[in-house]
């Protein structure tokens, strides 16, 4: 293996392992819920997203083929990071009084469905006996 | 080179894991907890590739690759009980 395609993939491990770092600090020193979302969904995953390519790299100059190991798991990661980021966001929507007074109007006259579960259901229905 | 580099990550991979722990611990609401474990996930993920990559063996994938799979399920399903009670209704 030659220096320089050695050098790349210490530089890549070196840039993921840094910004894993940085992501999880963010975690811990960020004041408030919604801005502590903010370094586990964009910092980890660009580390996570520069150890895998480090991977790929590393293995397809041992062996001489790319696995397709690294590749799914970059893309069930990029895939999975902002649904479960959503997610979570929206169970903090859901647990605070305070956060639901500065949110901004949808839009069509009803409330926001994390806040209404069941108004999609009675919406239904109404459209429906409208039009019957 | 390519094994100061693994063991520099490591090394930061094991301080966000401790960081992760904090916010575990001290986070003052459930989805704080969540988001910590999430990201304690991905670490692991980090920890396990490097393994791999440091013992030059590829066997360490499947276990990266179910770490993410269950890592994303488990996150789901705390977030959706936080939301409706239930996890599967």
């Amino acid at each position: 293996m030659s220096v320089l395609l050695e050098a790349i993939v210490a530089i890549l491990i070196v840039i993921g392992g840094t910004f894993l770092f940085i992501g999880s600090f963010g975690l811990a020193k960020l004041p408030d819920m919604m801005r502590r979302l903010h370094g586990p969904t964009k910092a980890t995953t660009l580390g996570i997203g520069s150890l895998l390519l480090a991977s790929i790299v590393y293995f397809a100059l041992l062996h001489g083929v790319a696995g397709i190991h690294e590749i799914l798991i970059t893309l069930f990661l990029f895939l999975t990071a902002p649904v479960s980021a959503f997610m979570i966001s929206k169970a903090y929507i859901f647990r605070h009084k305070d956060v639901q007074h500065t949110l901004p109007q949808p839009g069509n006259g009803s409330p926001w469905v994390t806040l209404d579960p069941t108004g999609d259901k009675a919406r239904a229905l109404k459209s429906e006996q409208q039009q019957g | 080179m390519i094994a100061a580099a693994c063991a520099f990550a490591m090394i930061a991979t094991c301080l966000s894991i401790i960081l992760n722990i904090y916010r575990l611990i001290v986070g003052p609401d459930a989805t704080d907890r969540i988001l910590a474990l999430d990201t304690m996930v991905i670490n692991a993920i980090g920890f396990i590739i490097l393994a791999g990559i440091f013992y030059s063996t590829a066997i360490y994938f499947e276990a990266a690759l179910l770490f993410a799979m269950v890592g994303f399920v488990s996150t789901v399903a705390f977030c959706k009980f936080l939301l409706r009670g239930n996890v599967i209704e």
